[in-house]
């Protein structure tokens, strides 16, 4: 028994094995990992649900495909929820880049509605359109960068923890939401969030969330091209790879925390924006759902690169809504889909492992217990 | 008056009380357990599915046997946090995944499970109730000292709670008794601030760090196990658990990583929570800034602790980092 409890330490604490960084791999070997990995993902899930469900797994696969896809307007639904994830993904990361853990995103995309929803309250009337949708933008933008500006202020005046103070201030946002949201209900009090007819964004070619999408489109490639080829881009690897050699060669590190975030805050003002004036037409609490804790994984996922981005958006959005469908068809509770989403991430995170290390085992009179 | 506002803050806070202990535990390993919510949920769901499959299985509520009943569901949460805890540790201690990342995908599967199996759970057993009470099982978890509602104010403040009340504050005590003044504690702390230096010490790194986290997310399941069993009579109602797994993270920063403070903390978060019920007059919008205190509270201590930068009350040094003795 003892020698077990032994050998069962010395596993985990690496004396029989040990971990040994990988310089370099090559890109099919890394793809590979990761494809064996939403595989075995994909099984495990394929386990869940049948031993939840009477499917069979393919059938199971097959459901979901068309619930995420199966008519025009799910497609369109599909689209816009990764346009708006993506979004937020690209909001976060180039914050995630820099090693600033801004996991406060729900809180900054719920201001800048907030801020869009003011306007278009108190702007509609008195505004036309054309004029009324720029205001509206800009403003959403402010908003949402200074309520990032916050934290990273004061992570580089007084090293706070930004962790912590991007979760509180997530709660914050929500609460003064909430408020407005009850001041501004119709009839007040009620609940039932106001309808905001001004400032609605146009419908482009018959399709509502069209414009949302091409906008995300536009973003995309933007933060695409500032990471990978600006100066600032430049900045914020080096800072994320190493404060200190950022330091030695001269570069502002606070200046470029605080810039950043203030990007990062900005962005997710956008997608507030799109949120409010493009999609819902109301503000509820709930409006950003959980897409700031989400994009984290979809940034992640797709190693900062805001091109996977799309693809990790794209994944993590038709799991959501194929086993939705799923949970409708057999009348089960919708959160099943939450359950699928945290098992497929599970097996992504754990995967990045065996791409970033080698585990070499000891041989047998080696292990020191 | 004053004696009922007291009461209900304690048993708002205990919850809160049972998960930041359970997260100060895991961040003092140097692990920020960002998945607590769901852990919280799972200790919850675990617990209620216990007791409903115990209820179900007894031909009449009547002969279900006090001891069982709280020890079934007791136990089903602390095996399901713990499992919850396991895939914590898996993932950030053996394979230095980003801690970030991981604990809010297990906040996002977490409550998925809680909310699936409570909306669920009469549908999969094929069962005839109309909805989840276990009010039978909830009465043995609120039973309290027979002579306590005689003795006016004292016993309402002191006495008249569930057991789980009390076990929240023994375990805080515990804890923080164990943190600070045992050689456990002192290697526990260290593994926190510097895994190096203890690695080099001889200590086992991740022994400590799986042990810890696991034993905190154990104690921070008791805490849904609480709420659902005692607070809400137990009757699961999805999403009911609301943000007080957030709130035990924040309690972790009010109470400066001490078990110790986090008693009162809870007790102050409890309040505050409950006290627009007593302000006349509020307006329901009102209430929702009510809501933001303690997390606005929360802030600022963390801004002052900050600015006032003293050693003792900073988070675990290597908070968040991962740790390869290769990269030493």
């Amino acid at each position: 028994m003892k020698k077990l409890k032994n050998l069962y330490w010395s596993v985990l604490s690496g004396s029989a094995a040990h971990i040994i960084k990988r310089d370099d791999i090559v890109w099919w070997k890394a793809w590979g990992i990761r494809i064996i990995s939403v595989l075995l993902a994909l099984i495990v899930c394929g386990f869940v649900t049948v031993s939840l469900t009477d499917l069979n797994p393919i059938e199971m696969y097959i459901t979901m495909a068309q619930g995420a896809m199966g008519t025009p307007r799910l497609v369109w639904n599909l689209f816009q929820n990764t346009a708006i994830l993506l979004g937020v993904a690209l909001a976060v990361t180039p914050a995630f880049k820099m090693k600033f853990w801004n996991i406060g995103a729900e809180g900054q995309i719920l201001i800048g509605g907030l801020a869009t929803a003011t306007c278009m309250i108190f702007l509609g009337e008195k505004i036309p359109a054309p004029l009324l949708i720029p205001v509206m933008l800009v403003v959403s933008i402010i908003s949402g960068a200074l309520w990032a500006f916050v934290p990273a202020y004061f992570k580089t005046r007084f090293n706070s923890n930004e962790t912590l103070f991007t979760l509180m201030m997530n709660y914050v946002a929500i609460q003064i939401v909430a408020y407005f949201t009850l001041e501004w209900s119709m009839p007040k009090g009620s609940g039932t969030p106001r309808t905001l007819e001004f400032g609605q964004l146009p419908v482009l070619f018959g399709q509502k969330y069209l414009i949302n999408i091409l906008i995300v489109v536009v973003l995309t490639v933007l933060v695409y091209i500032y990471l990978k080829y600006s100066k600032q881009g430049y900045e914020i690897s080096v800072v994320g790879e190493s404060e200190k050699t950022a330091r030695y060669i001269g570069i502002n590190v606070k200046k470029v925390v605080l810039r950043t975030m203030a990007i990062s805050g900005a962005l997710c003002g956008i997608v507030g924006f799109l949120l409010v004036a493009g999609t819902d037409h109301s503000l509820k609490s709930d409006t950003a759902g959980g897409r700031g804790f989400t994009a984290i994984m979809v940034s992640w996922l797709a190693k900062f690169n805001p091109i996977f981005m799309v693809l990790t958006s794209l994944l993590i959005v038709f799991l959501e809504s194929g086993a939705s469908k799923i949970s409708e068809v057999y009348r089960l509770n919708s959160s099943f889909s939450d359950i699928i989403t945290g098992i497929i991430i599970f097996f992504i995170i754990g995967c990045e492992f065996f791409i970033n290390y080698k585990i070499k085992f000891n041989k047998k009179e080696e292990i020191v217990c | 008056m004053l004696a009922t506002i007291i009461q209900r803050a304690v048993m708002q806070g205990t919850p809160l009380l049972f998960g930041s202990t359970g997260e100060i535990l895991t961040e003092k390993s140097g692990h920020l357990n960002l998945g607590i919510p769901g852990i919280m949920y799972v200790g919850a769901i675990s617990g209620v599915a216990g007791a409903f499959l115990y209820e179900q299985s007894v031909a009449s509520p009547d002969l279900l046997n006090p001891f069982l009943a709280v020890l079934i569901p007791l136990l089903c949460a602390l095996v399901g946090a713990t499992f919850m805890g396991l895939i914590y540790c898996f993932l950030t201690v053996s394979l230095r995944a980003n801690q970030n990342v991981t604990g809010l995908a297990l906040t996002t599967f977490g409550i998925g499970v809680g909310n699936f199996f409570g909306g669920s759970l009469i549908k999969l057993v094929d069962s005839d109730v109309p909805s989840i009470a276990l009010s039978k099982t909830s009465n043995f978890f609120k039973t309290q000292l027979p002579f306590a509602s005689n003795l006016g104010w004292f016993g309402e403040i002191f006495l008249s709670y569930g057991f789980l009340v009390y076990v929240a504050i023994i375990v805080a005590i515990i804890s923080s008794y164990i943190l600070n003044k045992t050689r456990m504690g002192l290697h526990l702390r260290a593994v926190g601030e510097s895994p190096e230096t203890a690695d080099a010490a001889g200590i086992n790194v991740t022994k400590y760090k799986y042990i810890s986290t696991c034993i905190g997310s154990a104690i921070a399941g008791l805490g849904g196990l609480y709420y659902v069993m005692d607070y809400a009579n137990g009757v699961w109602s999805n999403n009911g658990f609301g943000d007080r797994g957030w709130l035990s993270i924040a309690l972790v920063i009010f109470s400066v990583w001490r078990p110790s403070l986090s008693i009162l903390g809870s007790i102050l978060f409890g309040f505050l929570y409950v006290i627009p019920t007593y302000i006349p007059d509020i307006s329901v919008s009102a209430k929702k800034l009510f809501e933001m205190l303690p997390y606005v509270v929360t802030i600022i201590v963390l801004i002052i602790t900050s600015m006032r930068n003293k050693k003792e009350n900073q988070p675990p040094q290597a908070l968040g980092l991962p740790y390869f003795r290769e990269e030493r």
